[in-house]
């Protein structure tokens, strides 16, 4: 197996049901017992030192979630989960800083080997003193709920960016989350945001000050480590007045059996002429090709356009993950704000996704653009469900809405829900559908100049996403080409 | 009072479905109607009757008229006293309600191969006084092997009442059915009507709703594409304003191969008027080279009227070109200033802004008598604006 993040070949290194970055840590972990209840929040609060006014909060959202019912609108289906039957805190051991890479657990520099970490950065994420130094992506690893190290920071402080994992936020800067936390996601939101509120156990906390164009893109790595540990990361992005924030979120997962509950909520908020940009390359373990394990994924991603002329965009690449339930969503609240969301979602063998956006028009003149590819192969299944809403006083107001779906083979589904509502005459939308498969005539271009069938399928699936990549800075545009080719892999034929 | 009884227990759908987000039948559920008294004497009501000559099928309060209908050609069936099977309606509450109620009703058999030019099939609603009143029909058409038939269905009345009616067509291999519904019923009204079609082999459905009357209104077509080639379009347009509520709701099912669907929804919603499209096409494993277009579009003409739309796609087959297309805004304001500036006044202007939006959905309709109503009764909607 491939030990690195770019396959020699990615039609070879990705054989069917062999999950590239299929591999477990073995880290010493502290474990919470199993469960969910009061006593395991007010744990999880005890352990991360919180404030009471945060588990007062916390409470709240666990006595929301007990009021509410898992949701069953989504084209997606699943044996009914025992939220009893789960760690709810799940941290590394505490151990002094290293002296240098040699002192590193082993097992955590393979996997940050795995995950193709540069060998620098591996060295500052495994807290090796004096390994700091300037390089242009700053990562805060998120290794099982606690964040390992937060890198750059100092890099960050001097450009006034704070960048680090939220608990940490909450001791530092209290009066930041506690005036921002649950401002655009309310604690009991939705089931799984209300989940999620209540027991988060990390995330990353970003806050860029009035006029700062933050000075490098920031760069989360997600892993989903402990068995049974379902991960509830937070994470919170504000940009003050005229700031500049791209944030990178790259997923990858163990290979295992059983289902894993992953429910996270990210809330960002962009006051006047700010500008979030929000990248996700999820690529978590899909489950093998009969369908057994794999993640299930069901997030909560909601940005605020408070101030005038702000911009939230959301990019998403969607391959992994058993099911995935997640509507990235915009509030244009300001004048002349911005929302967008460009997202490819590729579901192979018994994948589900269930996915979309929300833009919801409150000021005058604000613009929205939807651009969603769907590509569904195998037995998977693969809903674009959006939410456009024009509401009265967004006079002017645009919005377009691209949908495209892709279907390889006979025994898949794709889908298309979109709500589109409007209360306002001066509001225009337009929203374009289509479902289609390769075209033979380009299949037989491409073969009839030596393209294997699986390389020119692969050139026509990049080429149906392209309007999405070009959106991904680029580090992650290569990435998330050689995810479609990998994840397609098997499914031609 | 028994029925009455009945009807409060079976209970109207509640906006927790998900088919009815957009339609509240709490109005509804509050009229507390009673079953239609027959009407003795209907020729008063022959004022009501739309002017389109030819045989004619008239029900007066849910029950035959005689006196006001003509009797279509000996070839084609029109008998009564059709019992409905409930089973396949089991999810759809108000078809069940239907079931429960509907006692009469018409039963059309074109024979094979047979031309039974146009028919018209009227409903007329009339509460005598002050006291709501429901009806509930429920008709089958059923056209033989290469028949066609040319059907036009207009509802109106008088008065506060409920009309309910649920129609099932089927259409065997190679049969033509234009269907042309002009529904015109009360303001104060509550129309809701649920239509399944079962299309044959290269059978082919085409139908233009038009939706004008009621406070409350819901069109519910529900069409299957059970035969290879067969092609069903299904085109509508709302013309709304005040406090009217008009919700056109379609599933097109292509659950055979090679099958082809079409559908134009136009909305025009003045006032506080509220306009609801929900369309999906559904493309099942074995219908391969499906062929499906849904176009939605709306033109909100007041600062206070909604639009809700949600065209939706389902498909399970690979082999397959499905598309829609939604769009909502106001009048051009720059062709308006063009017809100004050509001394036409503001409402003409208007409203041949608002016939031209139109167009694309009413040009399907071939009937040059039927055409002639469609166009007179959007002409006569202008005047009451």
């Amino acid at each position: 197996m491939s030990a690195r993040i770019e396959p020699r070949d990615p039609i070879e290194a990705a054989t069917e049901g062999n999950y590239k970055w299929g591999f477990e840590t073995a880290i010493e972990m502290e474990i919470a017992p199993k469960g969910l209840s009061e006593d395991t929040i007010r744990l999880i609060s005890a352990k991360k030192d919180e404030p009471e006014w945060l588990l007062a909060w916390r409470l709240k959202a666990f006595a929301a979630w007990r009021e509410t019912c898992e949701p069953e609108w989504a084209k997606i289906k699943h044996p009914p989960i025992d939220y009893q039957d789960l760690h709810y805190y799940a941290a590394p051991k505490r151990k002094p800083g290293p002296k240098s890479l040699a002192e590193v657990d082993p097992e955590l520099l393979a996997t940050y080997e795995k995950l193709g970490i540069p060998l620098r950065e591996r060295a500052i994420l495994a807290g090796v003193e004096g390994a700091e130094e300037a390089t242009p992506v700053a990562i805060d690893a998120v290794f099982d709920s606690v964040s390992v190290a937060t890198t750059f920071r100092e890099t960050l402080a001097k450009a006034g960016v704070i960048f680090c994992p939220i608990s940490e936020a909450v001791r530092e800067h209290p009066e930041l989350v506690r005036r921002y936390l649950g401002s655009v996601v309310p604690a009991g939101d939705n089931f799984f945001a209300a989940l999620n509120s209540a027991v988060f156990t990390d995330g990353s906390f970003v806050f860029v000050p009035k006029g700062v164009r933050c000075p490098m893109e920031l760069s989360t790595y997600f892993r989903i480590n402990a068995r049974n540990t379902g991960q509830f990361e937070r994470t919170l992005i504000i940009a003050e007045e005229g700031a500049y924030v791209s944030y990178l979120e790259g997923c990858t997962a163990p290979q295992r059996d059983e289902n894993q509950l992953h429910a996270a909520v990210v809330e960002l908020v962009a006051l006047d002429d700010a500008t979030i940009k929000y990248s996700t390359v999820q690529n978590w373990y899909p489950g093998d090709a009969e369908g057994r394990g794999g993640i299930y994924n069901f997030v909560t991603k909601r940005g605020a356009c408070r101030g005038a002329r702000s911009k939230i965009s959301w990019t998403q690449v969607e391959t992994g993950s058993a099911i995935t339930w997640k509507y990235p969503s915009c509030i244009l609240q300001g004048e002349e704000s911005v929302g967008e969301f460009y997202s490819v979602a590729l579901t192979n063998h018994h994948q589900q996704a269930d996915t979309g956006t929300k833009m919801i028009h409150l000021g005058a003149n604000t613009k929205s653009t939807i651009i969603s590819k769907g590509i569904s192969a195998g037995r998977s299944n693969n809903t674009y469900r959006g939410l456009v809403r024009m509401m009265p006083r967004a006079h002017g107001a645009r919005n377009f809405t691209q949908c495209d779906s892709l279907l390889i083979g006979d025994r898949c589904g794709a889908h298309t829900i979109p709500y589109i509502e409007s209360r306002n005459p001066s509001a225009r939308v337009e929203h374009e559908a289509t479902t289609s498969k390769i075209a033979d005539d380009q299949l037989f271009y491409c073969r009839s100049r030596g393209l294997s069938q699986e390389d020119a399928v692969n050139l026509i699936v990049n080429g149906f996403c392209k309007d999405v990549l070009k959106e991904l800075p680029m580090e992650f545009a290569v990435e998330a080409q050689k995810l479609l080719a990998v994840s397609l892999e098997g499914s031609v034929g | 009072m028994e029925r009455r009884a009945a009807f409060a227990q079976s209970g109207l759908p509640s906006r927790k479905l998900e088919s009815w987000r957009y339609t509240d039948l709490r109005p509804l559920a509050a009229l507390d109607p009673i079953a239609a008294p027959a009407i003795v004497d209907t020729t008063a009501l022959a004022a009501d009757l739309p002017a389109l000559s030819g045989p004619r099928l008239v029900f007066v309060n849910g029950r035959r008229a005689p006196a006001l209908s003509v009797a279509p050609p000996s070839d084609i069936i029109a008998a009564g006293g059709f019992v409905a099977d409930p089973a396949r309606f089991a999810a759809l509450p108000l078809a069940v309600l239907n079931a429960q109620f509907a006692q009469e009703g018409a039963e059309i058999v074109v024979p094979d191969r047979f031309d039974a030019g146009r028919l018209t099939l009227v409903h007329l609603t009339q509460a005598e006084d002050t006291t709501p009143v429901f009806t509930h029909l429920r008709h089958r058409i059923a056209l033989g092997a290469g028949a066609t038939l040319t059907l036009v269905e207009y509802a109106a009345g008088h008065g506060v009442y409920w009309h309910n009616p649920v129609i099932e067509i089927t259409l065997a291999p190679g049969a033509r059915l234009r269907h042309i519904r002009i529904q015109a019923e009360t303001q104060e009204s509550f129309h809701t009507a649920t239509l399944f079609v079962d299309l044959l082999a290269g059978a082919r459905y085409e139908a233009f709703t038009l939706g004008l009357g009621a406070r409350l209104a819901r069109s519910e077509t529900h069409a299957r594409l059970g035969g290879t080639g067969a092609h069903a379009a299904l085109s509508g347009a709302q013309l709304l304003r005040g406090n009217q509520h008009g919700d056109i709701t379609s599933v097109v099912a292509h659950d055979a191969p090679g099958c082809t669907s079409r559908q134009t929804v136009k909305n025009v919603l003045a006032g506080r008027a509220r306009g609801v499209f929900q369309g999906r096409i559904e493309v099942a494993r074995a219908a391969q080279k499906t062929d499906g277009y849904q176009m939605s579009q709306a033109l909100l003409l007041s600062p206070e009227a909604e639009i809700d739309c949600k065209p939706e796609l389902e498909i399970f087959a690979d082999d397959v070109k499905c598309s829609h297309g939604a769009t909502i805004g106001a009048l051009d304001p720059e062709q308006l200033f063009y017809l100004r500036a050509r001394g036409i006044p503001e409402a003409a202007a208007r409203a041949m802004l608002v016939r031209a939006f139109l167009d694309e959905a009413i040009e399907g309709v071939a009937d040059g008598a039927a055409r002639a109503l469609l166009e007179s009764a959007i002409g006569g909607w202008w005047e009451g604006a």
